[in-house]
């Protein structure tokens, strides 16, 4: 399975980047390359250049500026095993990166690049719809900021245009008071996820007062599920309630349907991963 | 000391980990590449093709005077079908070589098929058996009667008779779904073509490389002299490279046609969609048992979907038969009507994969016993104990005779080692916390080590079984033992080396073991259906008695003493009782260098050769599976996994182990993780390795292997072969201890594998009938 | 048609000088270009793991990577691991716990245990199995390959 021929390009700052992602017809950008190289090598793909931004300066590392964590795109997965952000979102993210494919995966993949492939059972991309991230973008022409409720279309295809390169995502800080929870399954280990799902919630004095429940791999793109974050809010925190949430959160789900399972059974994992989230944000 | 039965370091190690040693791909130094144009349908007229100007594209049209693949089995119910190595006037499974292109690169290769176009008018596909064999199906193959390609019936004649004192009788209906062999390295072939002589060394990745000459010779008209093959190292097979496959006689076609030499390397999707698959068996069974729970009798209707085509030589029958032949087991009743038919479908024609129908047969008895033991108010054990053979030589309602196995003290001592009872009370106590333990027992035989006398009843236009072995000891004492078994990972350098050292007083360091080139060893099998170490061991072993022979004769000569009074221990030859001997290394060049000082009836040289035919022999275990349902998620987690094994005497205990282990996570993959999935338009959805789910060493128990050791003389060595028995026994195993997990629910699993969604989906609807 | 272009990789300390097309992965570069076969091809699409090497310290898919990427990067195989005669530790170790029947994967996971344990000594337990649940094999069932490593790894702390 050999990828069909492409020219190769490897800028060396960002405006070379973006000059080439405007000038070379039908290129495509090369980050980690372990979404796109596979693709590529399956022919599913054939860009007919590649734009290699691994040596760009200045598009990984995670800044964090007030109550915003900016992670650059060409941020390694494996960065995030560790907490590079602070408090509940930090602790979220490396829960979260040990589920995203494995070690040599997570050495080159980048964060960014998993929310520009936009595969709906891709972690981060969860993530990023569930905590309304936004997406800085930038071509030749213009900088854009893409909230992420408008960043995802369908499976693989996003609001980046041909010249874009995402270079930061910007995802809000959770306050200490924060619970987060986040349950995924998975055939095997290192797996994309059948169903995955985020809980952020804000309890105060026992009491829900904002409540997020995020899900991942269920449709062809991340979903927030507002029924289920509607039962929660304004109730205790408490498992009889995560279990109506639950139950909201399976009847308002449309699944796709393919080999790894049925519609009803994404709905079943809906119901059960929605509760398993809300206990571990309690632990 | 001897060194047969001791768990020494492998001697084929030290260039495998450096990276030294090489595989098929490793060996395409300044070849041309070749890749195929395949058919993107699974069944369709070809209209046209077209390729580009001047492109080295080749198509069934250019390949003059080559025959099609016709694996025969001699019975009034096998269909014939010849296959085309490259598609003539139609396809019939998607996947199917229609052409071959040459470039320098596979990338160009790539390149090169991507521009060939071919035009071709879809059929509606048959995909599943039990389309194949409705009333009004399309025929995949014009001229049979139907899409039942084989089929057989064993009838004891007995079963109303012995019906009538059941007071119990079970039906089951078990799935098992396609699976793929996946060996980590793919199939590929290298053809070399040698100007001066104008031969071809075929360098294949094949588990039987004297058949593969022989097969390829007669599709090609060649003579075998003129075609070398040589199996180099193999990574992994399992029965997927055991079979003739249509791209490695295009490749000696093309070398010799075009004089240059080639490769073709199977990349991972190829792999999925046009490598051999295997299992998709149906069986309906019915179990007839008497007021004391004894097995009475069994009828069945086995169905195996067996693909487009049959692969050569075992043919597609080897599926539904041997399930026919063998679904008694290691069960102790006599009244017997099963049929069984091979359907042919528009999909990838099947090889054996380890076990070949053994673990579906396997699960199907098994299943019985648990659901009989349920009916009676028995425990798994129990039922067991009562129905597994305990007199021996045995012969089964099949005809088939077990050589003496240990069925009930592996069914004791497993449940021993797992603890029975303390299990249950640990499954009840979970139960109340809302969790679902089960335990899964299955109790089989294998049968091994078989040579003709075996496989004759089957009446393969290519009969296999024996093997030989040549052996000499050079003049400076290093013995060579050229083998026709053709090991891939199963260790047999180490443990032949083994038997050798032992068998002649000589250090491991001495001996050499050839194995995998025509032109340097005797006409064999190659490596599969656990025959190695039994047959190729036994070969060895009696080759080696026979260079002995000779040793002590020399010996005797030079020491002036009997050759029965001679000993061969630690390199030298010693009359025994005395102080005086002979370094063998001396003694051999006597034999080759000074041979006018040796008795005048001595031949020259020392050198034996032995083959060994056996009728086979059975090995058998115990499995004990313990897992947990997730009853919320469908997910099955193995626990535990306890194997009690007797496959009488182990060469080398390591490499035994090793064996199981690796059988029982692919029977645990069976049961829970893989499945090679055709949509209704014949097109495969697990074309990579995202969505055929071989399990990694997260998903799987530790695996606790105990050994019983019965020896008998149905093997030389008194080892019995076992290479499959992990994978045979295991699927039932787990299957059987979700059933047990499940039970509250009235959930029982019968097909596999037992994915989350089929598990969540009988909970669902096992709950709705409890509502 | 793209023409090649003169790339140099360094491999186990030895500089390649190479002409590749920018399509051709690290994997095939360093197996037809360098000699070194002992870095094998199992699925070309990143789940196997058979082609792991070690770039920079850390274990990576050479089936995932061009060759034109990698200058500048320090890239080990198998081929580096033993010194002289003497095998690595992880190599001794597999070959006294049989961890390898056919031996495809077995370079693959040699490299990925040493990357893993390079960056963690102390990684054990399920910790260690996680990890080695990067790449697959077919042959063994893991039992061995995960004890195996276990010992490399003890070794090597002591």
């Amino acid at each position: 399975m050999k990828p069909a021929a492409f020219d190769y390009f490897a800028p060396e700052s960002l405006t070379e980047a973006l000059t080439m992602l405007r000038d070379v017809e039908g290129a495509k950008v090369l980050a980690g390359g372990q979404s796109l190289v596979p693709a590529m090598n399956f022919r599913l793909t054939r860009p007919v250049a590649l734009i290699d931004i691994n040596r760009v300066p200045g598009l990984d590392g995670v800044r964090i500026d007030g109550d915003e964590a900016q992670i650059g795109a060409l941020t390694r997965h494996r960065a995030f095993e560790q907490p590079v952000v602070p408090g509940p979102l930090g602790r979220l993210m490396v829960e979260m990166a040990h589920h995203v494919g494995h070690l040599p995966i997570r050495v080159r993949g980048t964060f960014g690049g998993s929310l520009a492939h936009a595969d709906p059972a891709a972690e981060w991309c969860l993530l990023a719809r569930t905590l309304d991230a936004t997406m800085v973008t930038q071509s030749s022409e213009q900088e854009r900021r893409i909230p992420a409720s408008d960043f995802f279309s369908t499976v693989f295809t996003t609001a980046l245009e041909e010249d874009d390169l995402l270079t930061e995502v910007r995802l809000p800080l959770l306050g200490t008071g924060h619970l987060v929870g986040f349950s995924e399954f998975s055939r095997r280990v290192g797996d994309f996820a059948l169903v995955m799902i985020i809980v952020v919630a804000e309890v105060q004095e026992g009491t829900v007062t904002e409540a997020r429940i995020g899900a991942g791999g269920v449709s062809d793109i991340p979903l927030r599920l507002s029924s289920a974050e509607a039962v929660l809010r304004g109730r205790r925190w408490d498992p009889s309630v995560w279990a109506e949430a639950a139950e909201a959160g399976r009847a308002e789900v449309e699944p796709l349907e393919d080999i790894h399972g049925s519609v009803e059974y994404r709905r079943d994992l809906v119901g059960a991963l929605i509760q398993r989230a809300c206990r571990q944000a309690t632990e | 000391m001897k060194l047969v039965g001791t768990p020494i370091r492998r001697r084929e190690d030290p260039e495998l980990l450096t990276g030294r040693k090489r595989f098929i791909a490793d060996l395409t130094a300044g070849c041309q590449s070749v890749a195929f144009v395949r058919s993107p349908m699974a069944a369709a007229q070809i209209v046209g093709i077209e390729r580009p100007e001047g492109a080295s594209v080749f198509t069934a049209a250019d390949l003059t005077g080559v025959g099609s693949i016709e694996p025969i089995l001699h019975r009034p119910d096998y269909f014939r079908a010849p296959q085309p190595v490259l598609a003539v006037d139609r396809v019939i499974y998607l996947g199917e070589p229609i052409a071959a292109v040459v470039a320098d690169t596979r990338r160009e290769a790539e390149d090169l098929a991507d521009a060939v176009y071919v035009d071709l008018e879809r059929h509606d596909p048959v995909v599943t058996a039990k389309a194949a064999l409705a009333d009004n199906s399309r025929i995949v193959h014009p001229g049979a009667e139907s899409n039942v390609v084989v089929s057989g019936v064993i009838d004891t004649g007995d079963i109303d008779a012995t019906s009538e004192s059941a007071v119990e009788r079970i039906e089951l209906e078990l799935t098992c779904r396609r699976q793929s062999a996946a060996p980590i390295e793919t199939r590929g072939a290298v053809a070399r073509y040698d100007e001066e002589s104008e031969k071809v060394t075929l360098h294949a990745s094949t588990q039987m490389p004297h058949v593969l000459r022989t097969a390829i010779c007669d599709l090609l008209g060649m003579q075998e002299a003129d075609l070398r093959v040589i199996a180099p190292a193999v990574g992994g097979a399992f029965g997927q490279k055991m079979c003739l496959p249509a791209e490695y006689a295009v490749l000696v076609w093309l070398a010799r046609h075009l004089r240059r030499s080639l490769a073709w390397i199977e990349d991972r999707r190829e792999n999925f969609t046009s490598s051999f698959h295997s299992r998709d068996h149906h069986y309906r069974i019915w179990g007839s048992f008497d007021a004391d729970a004894r097995l009475v009798a069994i009828e069945g209707d086995l169905v195996a979907n067996v693909g487009a085509y049959s692969c050569y030589p075992v043919t597609w029958g080897v599926e539904p038969l041997m399930a026919m032949a063998e679904l008694p087991g290691p069960y102790d009743f006599q009244s017997y009507r099963v049929r069984a038919r091979g359907v042919s479908t528009n999909t990838c024609p099947m090889s054996p994969y380890r076990g070949v129908s053994r673990p579906v047969l396997t699960l199907a008895m098994e299943r019985m016993m648990d659901v009989a033991a349920e009916r009676f108010g028995l425990d798994p054990v129990e039922i067991r104990r009562r129905n597994l053979i305990t007199r021996f030589p045995y012969r089964s309602a099949t005809g088939i005779v077990y050589d003496e196995g240990s069925y009930v003290a592996s069914l004791e001592k497993a449940a021993e080692v797992v603890d029975v009872d303390s299990f249950r009370r640990r499954q009840a106590e979970a139960r109340e916390a809302g969790r679902f333990l089960g335990i899964g027992f299955s109790v089989f035989s294998e049968r091994t080590g078989y040579g003709t006398p075996a496989f004759a009843p089957r009446n393969m236009d290519v009969t296999p079984g024996y093997e030989t072995v040549e052996m000499a000891m050079d003049p400076s004492g290093g013995v060579e033992v050229r083998i026709g078994a053709s090991p891939h990972g199963q260790g047999l350098v180490t443990t032949l080396s083994q038997v050798v050292a032992d068998g002649l007083g000589l250090p491991l360091e001495s001996v050499r073991v050839v194995h995998g080139d025509t032109d340097r060893t005797p006409y064999g099998w190659g490596t599969f259906a656990s025959r190695s170490m039994v047959i190729s061991g036994g070969a060895t072993k009696l080759a080696a008695e026979r260079l002995r022979e000779a040793i002590v004769a020399v010996a005797g000569d030079m020491l002036e003493a009997a050759p029965e009074d001679i000993e061969l221990a630690e390199g030298r030859a010693v009359v025994r009782g005395t102080d005086r001997g002979v370094d063998i290394s001396d003694l051999a060049r006597q034999a080759y260098h000074h041979t006018p000082k040796l008795a005048p009836e001595r031949e020259p040289g020392l050198r034996a050769t032995a083959s060994y035919d056996p009728a086979g022999t059975f090995s058998n275990a115990c499995h004990v599976a313990v897992v947990e349902v997730d009853i919320e998620t469908g997910g099955v987690r193995v626990d535990r996994f306890v194997v009690v094994e007797d496959a009488g005497l182990l060469i080398n205990p390591v490499i035994v182990d090793g064996q199981i282990a690796g059988g029982v996570v692919q029977g645990i993959a069976n049961a829970l993780f893989e499945e090679v999935i055709y949509d209704d338009g014949g097109n495969i959805l697990t074309t990579t390795l995202f969505d055929y789910l071989p399990p990694t060493a997260s998903e799987i128990p530790p695996i606790e292997i105990h050994h019983l050791q019965t020896i008998t003389d149905a093997s030389l060595t008194g080892a019995k072969g076992l290479g499959e028995g992990g994978a045979i026994g295991s699927p039932a195993a787990v299957i059987n201890a979700v059933s047990d997990a499940l039970r509250p629910l009235g959930v029982q699993v019968t097909e596999m594998p037992a994915t989350p969604d089929r598990i969540r989906r009988m909970i669902r609807e096992a709950t709705k009938e409890m509502m | 048609m793209i023409s090649s272009r003169a790339v140099t990789l360094l491999v186990n300390g030895v500089d390649y000088v190479v002409e590749v097309e920018p399509r051709k992965t690290l994997a095939d570069t360093l197996r037809e270009d360098c000699g070194l076969t002992g870095t094998h091809l199992g699925c070309e699409h990143g789940v196997c793991g058979a082609c792991t090497i070690l770039m920079d310290g850390s274990p990576v898919r050479s089936c995932l990577l061009f060759a034109v990427q990698c200058e500048g990067a320090a890239i080990e195989t198998v081929e580096g691991l033993a010194v002289g005669g003497d095998l690595h530790v992880l190599q001794q170790a597999f070959w006294d716990h049989h961890g390898l029947q056919c031996g495809f994967c077995t370079p693959g996971f040699l490299m990925l245990a040493k990357g893993a344990l390079a960056e963690d000594p102390d990684l054990t337990g399920e910790a260690l199995r996680e990890v080695l649940s990067s790449n697959l094999c077919r042959c063994t069932g893991y039992q061995n390959i995960v004890t195996a490593v276990e010992d490399a790894a003890a070794r090597m702390r002591s």
